[in-house]
C-alpha cells in the first residue's frame, strides 16, 4: 500500500494545502506540524510559479509572497528534508509543469522520491500530456495525481481507470477560492469514479466550513482544503502556525 | 506540420487544467468540420474582402528602396485593415467559428490593444457580449485603444496580477474561460496556447503570405529574398511566413523585442534569451530564471512584450528555417520616425521592429534581390508614447 492510500485507510480523509515560503519556509514548516496535529491526513505543499493559471486572488497572493521572499524549489526540498525527521502523513506537491520542467524531470522527481514526497499535482498536465513525466514517476514511485472537472463528463472513465494515489475531484468551474455554495452534480461524477477504479477520491476547490468538509468527504473520500488555510497565513505571517492548527482541529472533527 | 495534440517538433500541445480539456477538444472539432466547409469559407471570405478591406496592398517602397541602397523592399500593408492590424484576420474567422458553436459570448487578451480592438469589433458585428483582459500597465500605455473597445460594446477589464502586461492578461482571459465555458469563447489572439489555437490562429492568418505571394510573383516574377516580420507570440509573422516556408531559398526572419537589449534583464526576445518551457498550455522557447519562474519581460511595445513564442516558431527555430534576431527599442523607435519620413506611413511600434531590421539587411543585399516587410498594423496607437519616448509630453 502506498503511503498515500493510508491517508484514507479506515477514514475520510482531511488534506490541507499551503503555499511553500508564504511568508516564509521556517512558517510552512510550522504550519504543516501543526495540521498534521490537528488531524490532517495528507498534505499538499504548494511549490510557488510566477503564473499560477489556475488559482484565484487568494493563492496567487501566497504565490507573490513567497516568491517575493525569494524561496527557490532547493530551499523546499530542504524544508521536506526536515520535516520528513518527525512528519508521516503522506505528503504531495502541487505546482505547474514547467516548475518540474524546468528543473529537469528527472532530477526534480527522483529527488520527490529521495526526501520522501508521495506524489504531484500538476493543474497544467491533463491526461493528453501525462507521458511528459508519467514514466519518470514511475521509475521513482512518486504518484502522478489526476484531475477531474465539472467539465470532464465523457473524460472521467478514461482518466479514472489510469488514476494514481487518490484523484482530486475539481467541485466547481474556475479557479481555486472559496465559494459559497457548490452547485456541480458530484455524486454523478463520483458514481463514474467508482465503477471505474478503487483508488480513494477527494473533492477540492472552494470549500472552507466544517459543513462543507462533512459534506463533500461525505460523498467522497475526502476534502481538500486550500484557500481558506491560506488566508489565515496571510492574516497571521509568521505567527499562523497555531490558527492553522485551531482551524484544521474544527474542521476535522466533522468528519 | 502538426501532428498529434498539436505538437510541430517537440513544442506545441494542450498544458492546460482538465476543466478546459473538452472546450479545445469541441474546438477542434468544430473548426475540422468548418474549414473545408464551403458556405463558412464563403461567409469568412465575404467578412474579410467587403468588411476588412482585403486583400492589402504589396507596396513597392520606392523611396526606402532608394535610400538603403540595396534590395528592394515591398511592404505588405496589413496596417490598412480595418481596425489597423492583421488582428481582425484571425478574429473574424474565430468569431465566425464561435458563433457556428453557439457561442454567444467573446473573451480575449489584449497586449497593445490591438486584438481586443479587433475583438470588439467582430463582437459588435455579429452581436455577440465581448470582454477583453489587459494588463493594467498596457491599459495605460495604450489608453486610447481602451476606449475604442469601449466605444464598441466591449468590457475592458484591467489585469492587476503579476506584471501587469500580456502574459496577465493571458493567464487571466485563461482564469475566466474555466469558469465560464458554455456559452464563451476564448478568442486568443495569437499562434500560442494550447492546441488547436495555434494551428487555428496560424491558417486564419496564412491569408497574408497567400496573397504576399501571388502579389510579388506578378509584380516581380519571381519569389522574394527574404520575408521580414515582428513576432511577440507570432501572429503576423507566421501568417506572413506561412506560404513560403516550403520555398526553402526565402528566407524567414522574424524580429523579436530585445527592449534595451538582449544583455539586460529588459528585454523580451524569447529565442534570443529563452529557453524550452511549458506554459500558457503550450511547450516552446520561454524568458524564465533557473527555477522556471517566467521572467517579467520588458519592451516599449506593448503587442511582443511577451515572455514566450509560439511553438511553430519555436520549432522553425529548431529546424533551421526561420531566424529570430533582436531590435532593440531605440531602433524601434528610430525605424518608426524613418518610415514615418520615408514614406509617409507611421508603422505600429511592433511592426516597426521589422522595419528596423530590413534597414540593416537591405544594404548589404544586391539590387535585383526582394524584401518583404510585414507592416502588421498603424501606429497612430503609439504617437503618445513614441512622443513621450522622445521627451515631448504630449496627451492625447
Amino acid at each position: 500500500m502506498s503511503r498515500i492510500a493510508s491517508a484514507f485507510e479506515n477514514k475520510k480523509a482531511f488534506i490541507a494545502f499551503l503555499t511553500c515560503g508564504d511568508p516564509d519556509l521556517s512558517t510552512t514548516a510550522a504550519c504543516v506540524r501543526a495540521a498534521v496535529e490537528n488531524g490532517a491526513n495528507l498534505i499538499e505543499l504548494g511549490i510557488p510559479f510566477s503564473d499560477p493559471t489556475a488559482e484565484g486572488p487568494v493563492i496567487q497572493g501566497a504565490n507573490l509572497r513567497a516568491l517575493t521572499g525569494g524561496v527557490t524549489t532547493d530551499e523546499i526540498f530542504d524544508m521536506v528534508k526536515e520535516l520528513r525527521k518527525d512528519v508521516n502523513v503522506p505528503m504531495v506537491f502541487m505546482t505547474y509543469a514547467n516548475v518540474v520542467f524546468s528543473y529537469g524531470a528527472e532530477r526534480f522527481i527522483s529527488t520527490c522520491r529521495e526526501i520522501g514526497m508521495d506524489g504531484l499535482i500538476l493543474p497544467d498536465l491533463p491526461y493528453e500530456e501525462k507521458e511528459e513525466f508519467l514514466p519518470l514517476c514511475h521509475t521513482y514511485g512518486v504518484d502522478l495525481i489526476s484531475l477531474i472537472a465539472p467539465t470532464s463528463e465523457n473524460r472521467i472513465a478514461m482518466i479514472a481507470k489510469e488514476a494514481e494515489g487518490f484523484l482530486y475531484i475539481v467541485s466547481s468551474l474556475g479557479v481555486t477560492g472559496t465559494r459559497s455554495e457548490i452547485k456541480t452534480d458530484l455524486q454523478s461524477m463520483i458514481e463514474v469514479v467508482r465503477q471505474n477504479t478503487d483508488i480513494p477520491c477527494a473533492i477540492g476547490f472552494g470549500i472552507s466550513t466544517p459543513e462543507q468538509a462533512a459534506k463533500m468527504a461525505g460523498i467522497s473520500d475526502g476534502a481538500i482544503v486550500g484557500s481558506a488555510i491560506v488566508k489565515i497565513i496571510e492574516k497571521y505571517g509568521s505567527k499562523a502556525a497555531p490558527y492553522v492548527g485551531e482551524y484544521v482541529r474544527e474542521m476535522t472533527a466533522g468528519l | 506540420m502538426t501532428n498529434n495534440n498539436g505538437r510541430f517538433g517537440i513544442h506545441g500541445g494542450q498544458y492546460i487544467p482538465e476543466t478546459l480539456m473538452n472546450a479545445v477538444i469541441e474546438l477542434e472539432e468544430a473548426y475540422n468540420h468548418y474549414k473545408d466547409d464551403a458556405a463558412f469559407n464563403e461567409e469568412l471570405t465575404a467578412l474579410l474582402n467587403d468588411y476588412a478591406g482585403r486583400p492589402s496592398g504589396l507596396y513597392f517602397a520606392e523611396k526606402m528602396t532608394r535610400d538603403l541602397g540595396g534590395a528592394k523592399i515591398y511592404l505588405k500593408r496589413e496596417d490598412l485593415n480595418h481596425t489597423g492590424s492583421h488582428k481582425i484576420n484571425n478574429v473574424l474567422g474565430q468569431a465566425l467559428l464561435a458563433k457556428k458553436m453557439g457561442k454567444t459570448r467573446l473573451i480575449a487578451e489584449t497586449g497593445a490593444g490591438q486584438h481586443g480592438v479587433a475583438t470588439a469589433t467582430a463582437a459588435a458585428l455579429l452581436d455577440m457580449e465581448c470582454v477583453v483582459f489587459m494588463g493594467e500597465e498596457d491599459t495605460v500605455r495604450q489608453a486610447l485603444n481602451v476606449y475604442r473597445m469601449r466605444l464598441l460594446g466591449a468590457e475592458v477589464v484591467p489585469v492587476k496580477s503579476g506584471t501587469g502586461t500580456l502574459k496577465d492578461a493571458v493567464s487571466e482571459a485563461m482564469r475566466e474561460w474555466t469558469s465560464r465555458i458554455a456559452d464563451t469563447h476564448y478568442c486568443l489572439g495569437s499562434v500560442m496556447g494550447p492546441h488547436p489555437f495555434p494551428t487555428i490562429v496560424r491558417d486564419f492568418q496564412a491569408v497574408i503570405s497567400r496573397e504576399s505571394k501571388a502579389q510579388i510573383l506578378e509584380k516581380e516574377g519571381k519569389l522574394p529574398d527574404a520575408v521580414i516580420a515582428c513576432v511577440g507570440g507570432g501572429s503576423n509573422a507566421i501568417g506572413s511566413f506561412y506560404h513560403f516556408i516550403e520555398d526553402k531559398d526565402v528566407r524567414l526572419i522574424g524580429c523579436e523585442a530585445a527592449g534595451r537589449g538582449i544583455d539586460t534583464f529588459e528585454t523580451a526576445a524569447t529565442v534570443n534569451t529563452g529557453r524550452v518551457g511549458i506554459f500558457h498550455g503550450m511547450k516552446s522557447y520561454f524568458c524564465q530564471d533557473k527555477y522556471g519562474q517566467i521572467a517579467p519581460v520588458y519592451s516599449i511595445s506593448a503587442g511582443l512584450d511577451y515572455p514566450g513564442i509560439g511553438p511553430e516558431h519555436a520549432h522553425l527555430h529548431d529546424i533551421g528555417r526561420a531566424e529570430y534576431v533582436p531590435v532593440t527599442d531605440d531602433e524601434a523607435v528610430e525605424a518608426f520616425e524613418y518610415l514615418s519620413k520615408t514614406e509617409g506611413i507611421i508603422p505600429a511600434i511592433e511592426s516597426a521592429h521589422a522595419v528596423a531590421y530590413a534597414r540593416k539587411i537591405a544594404p548589404v543585399m544586391k539590387k535585383d534581390q526582394v524584401i518583404i516587410i510585414t507592416i502588421s498594423g498603424r501606429g497612430d496607437k503609439d504617437c503618445a508614447a513614441i512622443a513621450r519616448y522622445r521627451g515631448e509630453d504630449i496627451h492625447e
